[in-house]
């Protein structure tokens, strides 16, 4: 059993982005995604410092200390590009403007509850503004691996972590498959599995229940 | 004539500081953070201060060194991941922490800047960050409630100003500093410089919310992720 590297799964996500999306990418394998917007879809990337229009990273004498994305790595700007204060950043988020974020997860229950800010008993930086974009964003979509590095299932009954928010998440993507969700009262779908992933496979490395 | 602009930090935060008081402070991570205001704080050795800051700096930079000097207690903020130091208070019950979510932590500040005492929002529900907060419903759906936040001192660093104290900020720089501005009883902004005109249509942040103004003579805009294009490197 293969499945799918960080890069297949930021493509497979970046597939989800549809033409005129306003998008937020979180930290980690999201960032990638932006690296795989098909051509002819045209996605303006939102970043939560108040940036909107996120270009690629600088060569070394573009780089710039005021551009930075909210995983505070050096960027460029675009000529659509805006800037505005965190508050109107977040009006954009919470207000609803926000087509679709792509964020990573430590667990998604099987009602789309989501966990990725705080492990209990190890140092808590912050959720920073996952619970925000959790909240606000028409379409969540988690990007994970399937398993955690013991091997216990990340897709599950329930969480066993803090929550993020609850019932909020529609598509999870992870090394192996993909999972979708109608609306947030549907169940989560089996839609697809990576090459050389078979339908069992999934089962045995998923504690949620799902539609196969 | 209007005279808002101070020689040096000291002189524009003389008179502003006692132990114990609340300070609200622009940036986001390391970028747009007043670090010439940081600087004059240290100087004066203010101690119980509380911070409202979305980040808390680095151990050498950024309010970490106000940490580091032990002149703060209690931080309010949505993300302190960066900084080793501040871990160490905190796991020995030295600094006090209240997490916010960042886009609640910007309305707080807004709303308290604004007049308003609290609002409602989606943010956090069912998390631990809404434990023990009002819970109401409005169209089905269940939202917190959320107070605003005002300080006794509001720092922030601005780009351009005139002498009356319009602001412009700079690109990403401007994150949390305009809504700083606005909840401080007292706002002084460092500059990076001051210009003769400000085109009305370009101000940022009016001069009603400033106060006092300094020029920037710390402007080491240090980066945190040095992240350049492959290719053309």
């Amino acid at each position: 059993m293969t499945g799918w590297t960080r890069e297949q799964m930021a493509a497979r996500a970046a597939r989800e982005l549809k033409d005129g999306y306003y998008a937020n990418l979180g930290i980690g394998i999201p960032t990638l995604v932006a690296n795989y917007i098909p051509d002819g879809i045209e996605v303006t990337l939102h970043s939560e410092n108040g940036m909107l229009g996120l270009g690629p990273f600088p060569t070394e004498q573009q780089i710039d200390a005021d551009i930075i994305n909210a995983g505070k790595q050096t960027i460029t700007e675009l000529p659509h590009t805006s800037y505005f204060s965190s508050a109107d950043s977040f009006a954009m988020i919470r207000g609803g403007h926000i087509d679709a974020s792509i964020l990573g997860a430590m667990e998604v229950s099987q009602d789309g509850d989501l966990s990725n800010w705080m492990v209990p008993g190890k140092m808590v930086k912050g959720p920073g503004g996952a619970m925000d974009l959790v909240a606000g964003v028409k379409r969540i979509i988690v990007l994970m691996d399937h398993t955690d590095k013991a091997g216990n299932p990340k897709f599950r009954r329930e969480n066993t972590l803090p929550y993020t928010g609850r019932n909020v998440v529609d598509m999870i993507i992870t090394n192996l498959a993909v999972f979708e969700r109608e609306s947030r009262t549907a169940r989560f779908r089996l839609i697809e599995c990576a090459p050389g992933v078979s339908a069992e496979d999934i089962a045995a490395r998923t504690e949620a229940a799902y539609l196969a | 004539m209007v005279q808002k602009i101070f020689p040096d930090a000291a002189a524009a935060l003389d008179g502003l500081l006692f132990d114990g008081m609340t300070i609200v402070a622009g940036g986001f991570g390391l970028c747009g953070i007043p670090e010439t205001l940081i600087d004059g704080l240290l100087a004066a050795g203010t101690t119980g201060i509380t911070a409202i800051s979305n980040n808390a700096g680095v151990d050498d930079f950024g309010l970490g060194l106000l940490l580091r000097n032990r002149q703060i207690v209690r931080m309010i903020s949505s993300y302190v991941g960066e900084n080793k130091e501040f871990e160490r208070q905190y796991l020995a019950g030295e600094l006090e922490l209240e997490f916010c979510p960042q886009g609640t932590l910007a309305e707080r500040m807004r709303a308290g800047g604004a007049g308003i005492a609290g609002f409602y929002t989606r943010t956090g529900v069912g998390t631990l960050l809404a434990e023990g907060k009002e819970l109401k419903e409005f169209d089905g759906e269940t939202y917190v409630l959320e107070t605003g936040l005002t300080a006794d001192l509001a720092i922030v660093k601005a780009w351009r100003a005139d002498r009356f104290g319009n602001l412009m900020f700079r690109k990403t720089a401007r994150n949390f500093n305009p809504n700083a501005a606005t909840a401080g009883r007292v706002t002084v902004a460092e500059v990076e410089e001051f210009v003769d005109h400000l085109k009305p249509d370009h101000v940022h942040t009016p001069a009603i919310f400033v106060q006092r103004m300094i020029l920037a003579t710390r402007n080491e805009k240090r980066i945190e992720q040095r992240t350049i294009t492959r290719d053309a490197a």
